[in-house]
């Protein structure tokens, strides 16, 4: 009894509905659409929401690419690419601008996407109010009436306590006005990137059964008081050692014998990128 | 030429990987799925019923792959059930039908048809039997034929015999409402995701594929003081029932038309539970309501605590979480909760990174104007 997989895991009845659930998400930005969220072979609150996504969207002509925390080597997004590699055949790349499909956990691409790019992020939470209300009948209820107030006051608070506000990644955000919605845990330096992005940006969430879209050119913009502005992770003074860049999100390295702090950029294949680009930069010209 | 940060994710995996396969085979024995099958029935069973797959010979297979993980087993079905396509769905089945195997009550010491203990642990002493580090082929065979014998003498030529259900005795006194029968289509919560509040049909679902685990937690819970729900088993049944469908382009359907496809295994819990009612003259009256608990597969102390948790349900309260249907339902799931909690595995630099940021900026005491 050796049965092979079907194209994209799924059975063709499974990969409809999801879409018809993607279509919806797309229809109302920043709603969060439930769906009969399936079993995958990796596990709840490894990125089924978002390979759930790309399952239902892959074709055979489909060039994707898949990081974790920036990286395309890591091994969470090795074990995804696998898995799609292994149920489509389709190929893989690391490379931004060459894949039309980037399914993401926790960071966009430095690299601006295009239009005919899908970004795709993977959400363990999908509920931007969860922390103020844990039901989610009520907080169904919340978004329908418009009733962010609970979101807010967490924000007035955190001033309150700390002077500032004191979100890590997962900084709330509107999407085109009417929808609170959580960027998923990318960090604050990502929310700029979703607004207007030329990009599809879609999120799905595996547990909680959530589908939500951020459409091409919408507007998002990162909850924040006029007094008290929206502000990313601050990376002043600090560059890249390996390529120099400094506009970019930084991992912090910690010499484990000397103790000394470095930085270099977190997504790898933009540094990669930009290294290249750098020494063939250099190679031109020694030649002059 | 270049340096990438995190590289190597690939050969570490295929070297993990290789580690697992080593660790399942260094031992240099095979277990087949026939014996996983022969004599681990009540494991095969559990990873049917938290799966809500029923497949022995494929549970048995997901037990020999995972390594007897029972998290592992349930979750390889469970993926495997995301390939399927659905293209049926059974005819109602009434466990009065069940051919059972083992039925009792603690409500009644006498109850019509009689209890039948059937084969169950209840009554062993959980003594570790040293004999069975040397179990002899021929001894069981020995045995077996002996106690075959037996059966055959004891059944030869008695008539099939009847359960009727407990509670219809009980119904015929009223104390048991009687509802009519509501055959309205279950909503399959694999195919819609469940909203709240959600309807008695949904409930029961998610409760029956629950890890039997956090089922029997939250139903002692409740037993125990954190809830209002204070049963009597009415009737504990295992057997198997017949399933049937009908033809899928046939609009009308006789009984005698539909097409077997099989039998599955079930263990069916009544729970008697009391319940206040208030009558038309503003009388309270005690009555009693039937808290409902079913499973694939002899999975008895699972189905009474899903029978004391759809009770729990049925009749919400604030100051229990075992009657809060978000806090039940949304957390018994056994690949929910343990992939969500294997998750923290995960590096987690970025987000970390982020909130360092904003404790470094707090700590400098600035706000961010």
């Amino acid at each position: 009894m050796i049965t092979k997989p079907h194209f994209a895991f799924f059975d063709e009845g499974s990969k409809k509905e999801i879409r018809r659930a993607t279509l919806k998400a797309v229809a109302i930005p920043g709603y969060q659409v439930p769906f009969a969220s399936r079993e995958m072979p990796i596990a709840r609150g490894w990125g089924t929401g978002g390979l759930q996504l790309t399952l239902s969207l892959i074709g055979k002509d489909d060039v994707l690419k898949v990081i974790d925390q920036g990286a395309d080597e890591s091994v969470n997004a090795v074990s995804i690419k696998k898995l799609v590699r292994h149920t489509t055949g389709v190929s893989v790349t690391e490379d931004t601008g060459e894949a039309n499909i980037i399914q993401s956990r926790h960071r966009i691409p430095e690299k601006q996407l295009r239009e005919d790019q899908i970004l795709v992020l993977q959400v363990p939470n999908p509920e931007p109010l969860r922390k103020v209300e844990a039901r989610e009948y009520l907080t169904k209820r919340m978004h329908a009436e418009d009733d962010y107030s609970g979101a807010w006051l967490l924000l007035f608070e955190q001033i309150m306590k700390y002077g500032r506000m004191s979100t890590g990644a997962e900084h709330p955000v509107y999407v085109n006005g009417r929808y609170m919605m959580t960027p998923s845990p990318i960090p604050r330096f990502d929310n700029p990137k979703m607004h207007q992005s030329k990009a599809l940006i879609l999120l799905g969430a595996g547990r909680e059964k959530k589908i939500f879209a951020v459409p091409p050119y919408t507007d998002v913009k990162s909850l924040a008081f006029d007094d008290y502005p929206f502000a990313v992770e601050s990376f002043e003074g600090k560059a890249c050692k390996l390529c120099g860049s400094t506009d970019v999100f930084l991992d912090e390295i910690i010499d484990p014998d000397t103790g000394e702090r470095s930085y270099q950029c977190n997504d790898t294949s933009f540094c990669m990128e930009h290294l290249n680009a750098k020494e063939k930069e250099e190679v031109e010209n020694s030649y002059v | 030429m270049g340096y990438v940060a995190v590289k190597g994710g690939t050969e570490a995996i295929e070297a993990s990987l290789d580690r697992l396969k080593y660790d399942r085979l260094k031992g240099e024995e095979i277990v087949e799925i026939k014996t996983i099958l022969a004599t681990m029935r009540p494991l095969v069973d559990q990873v049917m019923s938290e799966a809500s797959l029923y497949a022995p010979f494929l549970a048995a297979l997901a037990i020999k792959q995972a390594g007897g993980s029972m998290e592992e087993a349930v979750f390889l079905l469970r993926a495997h059930r995301s390939t399927l396509p659905r293209y049926y769905y059974s005819e109602t089945v009434d466990t009065e039908d069940m051919f059972v195997e083992r039925r009792i009550s603690a409500s009644f010491k006498d109850i019509p048809g009689g209890q039948l203990l059937g084969s169950t642990n209840d009554y062993t002493h959980r003594l570790l039997d040293f004999n069975l580090v040397n179990e002899k082929k021929e001894e069981n065979q020995a045995w077996l034929q002996e106690f075959q014998e037996r059966m055959c003498d004891d059944v030869a030529d008695k008539e099939l015999q009847f359960f009727p259900k407990v509670v219809d005795y009980l119904r015929e006194e009223g104390l048991f409402e009687r509802y009519p029968l509501d055959d309205t289509p279950p909503k399959d919560i694999t195919k819609q995701s469940i909203q709240f509040p959600t309807g008695r049909s949904e409930r029961l679902q998610v409760l029956t594929r629950g890890q039997t685990g956090a089922v029997t937690s939250l139903g002692y819970a409740s037993l125990r003081g954190y809830g209002q729900v204070h049963p009597t088993i009415g009737e504990v049944r295992v057997g198997n029932v017949p399933i049937h469908v009908q033809h899928p382009y046939e609009e009308e359907s006789d009984p005698d038309d539909l097409f077997y496809i099989g039998d599955v295994k079930l263990t069916e819990v009544e729970s008697f539970v009391p319940v206040n009612v208030k009558k038309q003259n503003q009388k309270e009256e005690l009555e009693f309501e039937i808290g409902y608990g079913i499973s694939f597969g002899q999975n008895e102390t699972k189905a009474i605590a899903m029978s004391i948790l759809d009770q729990c349900l049925e009749n919400p309260h604030g100051e229990f979480p075992t009657h809060d249907e978000e806090f039940v339902l949304l957390h018994i799931d056994s690949v929910e909760s343990t992939g969500f909690i294997s998750h923290l595995k995960l590096p987690h630099y970025v987000t970390f990174q982020s909130k360092l940021d904003s404790a470094r900026q707090v700590k400098k005491g600035g706000n961010n104007k």
